[in-house]
């Protein structure tokens, strides 16, 4: 299918592929052992650390500025300065806890650069994931612990089935994403067999006068592609076309960034924003027990705050590595846009793999406990 | 494809994986003290633990328990929580780890267990047998959390304690490092050691005693 592939450059190619698969199949590994036997919420994913000086300093970080919290916390209760020393320890913990797992930091990058997002819209998705996490926390506690005064045993339950929701929607985006970009790659395959003599032909979508109107059909296709399946079915008649089509090119970012943008977010929001993270339903409830439950609140927006803003670097980061990659592989011959559809349909499998791994590594969990 | 769009394409592979992974920290602490259990005539029988949690989680665990006095848990009104921690922790081969002459023991059931709440904190106390009673030259035991969700530590004072244990028998624990060698720990060989690399390990107190 790729005859320009050298064996070399194939090994490569593998060796890649392999790279992914066990780094997903690792952290789906690592969810299974993340089970608590005290019955708290679990840590997103207890993985080991893939680590190096940095990595093992964050962690050292975060534990520190967690530790803190409940003093701090306690502090307040007769000293109000203390709170401001709460929000800022929240913060920080928020910063470098979101280094570590969990936080749909790999779903949301996956995410954009499956779908050829702009890094705005990244930071955005970041912003509104990570504001909609706190939310969620605070409404559990708030509701379960504050309203109901329900038990641990039962809060945990509470959160428990709505990180199987978290987990099973992630799949299904996931599922959604292949489909959609595994469409995109197999036709890129298609118009990846080289025929020169048409793949010399100038990029016109307005060119109604040539015979196969390739170009208009193939745009056609990728931008409603990400948001509806049947858009396929729809334009599959168009692809018999494209067999003959060397060209293949992606709409412009700021195409997918108008109307109906925003609707496709949501999703990803939903998706990552659903699940709370564990620290803040530990630090709400404590707030809760010292009847400061207010400062537990704000503590848990800033963590938000601090998360996003790692989240938000991250999602830029893979949407430039992205764009360079497409840039390197010179995204102008049918090759680059084959890699380019590749990448996409990788990082599709990615959301899906995520999700089916946390899915399987939770039912696994779930035997334990809870009290 | 050219090779640039492989590199291109690793160079994406490695940043993904960066996102993906990274570390968990400990959400739970507990600062333990531990008896090791000698019978008559010498031999170990097993392992008395008091296993102190952090305000953060106490105040987690006992949120929405009933208590007569508020504020103030009973051993009864606790009695049900404790019986789903000792359940619980069976999964988990409750944290402890023994080797008699560098062969693994198991445990029994935990028996005698009870939480007790004060200053604000639950402490979980349990006796662990060991299937069979031994006489070891030397027996060691690990207290740690292999996915470190827990942090174990040993208490500053007595943290371990001998009880009956013969004569001339010698205690000596070895402590996890604090948090900045943990961060200098943390190097490439952790990684190379791979996704089934004892990471807990590092966290881990070693109890060794040495009897003649």
């Amino acid at each position: 299918m790729k005859p320009q592939l050298s064996p070399f450059a194939r090994g490569l190619f593998a060796c890649a592929a392999v790279v992914l698969v066990v780094g997903v199949a690792d952290a789906a590994f690592h969810d299974l052992l993340a089970q608590n036997p005290f019955g708290a919420p679990r840590p997103a994913q207890a993985a080991e650390p893939e680590a190096s000086g940095i990595i093992g300093w964050l962690l050292a970080k975060q534990s520190e500025f967690y530790r803190q919290m409940s003093a701090t916390i306690r502090a307040a209760k007769t000293d109000g300065s203390a709170v401001w020393t709460l929000l800022f320890i929240s913060f920080a913990y928020g910063i470098f806890h979101a280094a570590g797992p969990g936080h749909g930091k790999a779903v949301i990058a996956s995410y954009l650069v499956a779908n050829r997002e702009t890094a705005r819209r990244g930071i955005a998705l970041s912003f509104a994931s990570a504001l909609m996490q706190s939310l969620v926390a605070i409404l559990i506690v708030g509701i379960s612990a504050w309203v109901l005064n329900a038990t641990a045993k039962t809060m945990c339950k509470a959160e428990g089935a709505i990180e199987i929701a978290s987990y099973g929607l992630i799949a299904l985006f996931g599922l959604r994403l292949v489909w959609v970009k595994g469409g995109a790659f197999i036709r890129a395959l298609q118009a990846a067999q080289p025929m020169p003599a048409i793949a010399g032909v100038p990029h016109d979508h307005h060119d109604h006068g040539h015979h196969h109107h390739h170009d208009a059909h193939d745009h056609h296709d990728h931008d409603h592609g990400h948001d509806h399946s049947h858009a396929h079915a729809h334009h599959a008649h168009d692809h018999v076309h494209d067999e003959h089509c060397g060209h293949s090119h992606g709409p412009m970012p700021s195409e997918l960034a108008g109307p109906g943008g925003w609707r496709r977010g949501f999703a990803a929001i939903l998706t990552v924003g659903i699940r709370p993270c564990s620290g803040a339903i530990l630090v709400l409830v404590f707030a809760l027990a010292q009847g400061l439950f207010w400062a537990g609140v704000a503590a848990t927006f800033l963590m938000g705050l601090g998360t996003a803003i790692t989240v938000a670097a991250i999602a830029v980061i893979a949407v430039s590595a992205k764009d360079i990659a497409g840039r390197l592989s010179g995204a102008r011959d049918g090759g680059g846009a084959l890699f380019m559809r590749g990448i996409e349909f990788g990082a599709a499998g990615l959301v899906l793999l995520f999700g089916a791994g946390l899915l399987l590594g939770y039912i696994a969990a779930e035997r334990t406990t809870c009290f | 494809m050219s090779m640039r769009a492989l590199f291109g394409l690793l160079l994406a592979a490695v940043l993904m994986l960066a996102a993906g992974a990274a570390s968990a920290h400990p959400h739970v602490w507990i600062t333990a003290t531990s008896e090791l259990l000698y019978d008559a005539d010498g031999s170990i029988t097993g392992v008395r633990h008091a296993w102190t949690f952090d305000d953060m989680f106490s105040a987690y665990a006992v949120q929405g328990l009933e208590a007569k006095k508020k504020g103030a848990y009973t051993r009864e009104e606790l009695g049900p929580l404790a019986q789903t921690n000792v359940e619980s922790l069976k999964e988990y081969a409750y944290f402890t780890f023994a080797r008699a002459d560098g062969k693994k023991e198991r445990f029994n059931e935990p028996v005698d267990y009870y939480l007790d709440y004060k200053d604000a904190v639950l402490t979980l106390h349990f006796t662990l047998p060991l299937k069979t009673p031994l006489k070891p030259k030397q027996l060691m035991l690990e207290v740690f959390d292999r996915s470190f969700f827990i942090d174990f530590q040993m208490a500053k004072d007595n943290p371990v304690k001998l009880v009956g244990a013969p004569a001339g028998c010698q205690m000596k624990l070895e402590r996890p490092n604090d948090g900045t060698a943990t961060a200098q720990k943390l190097n490439e060989q952790t990684f190379m050691d791979g996704p089934n690399a004892n990471f807990g390990m590092m966290f881990a107190n070693k109890i060794t005693v040495d009897c003649p």
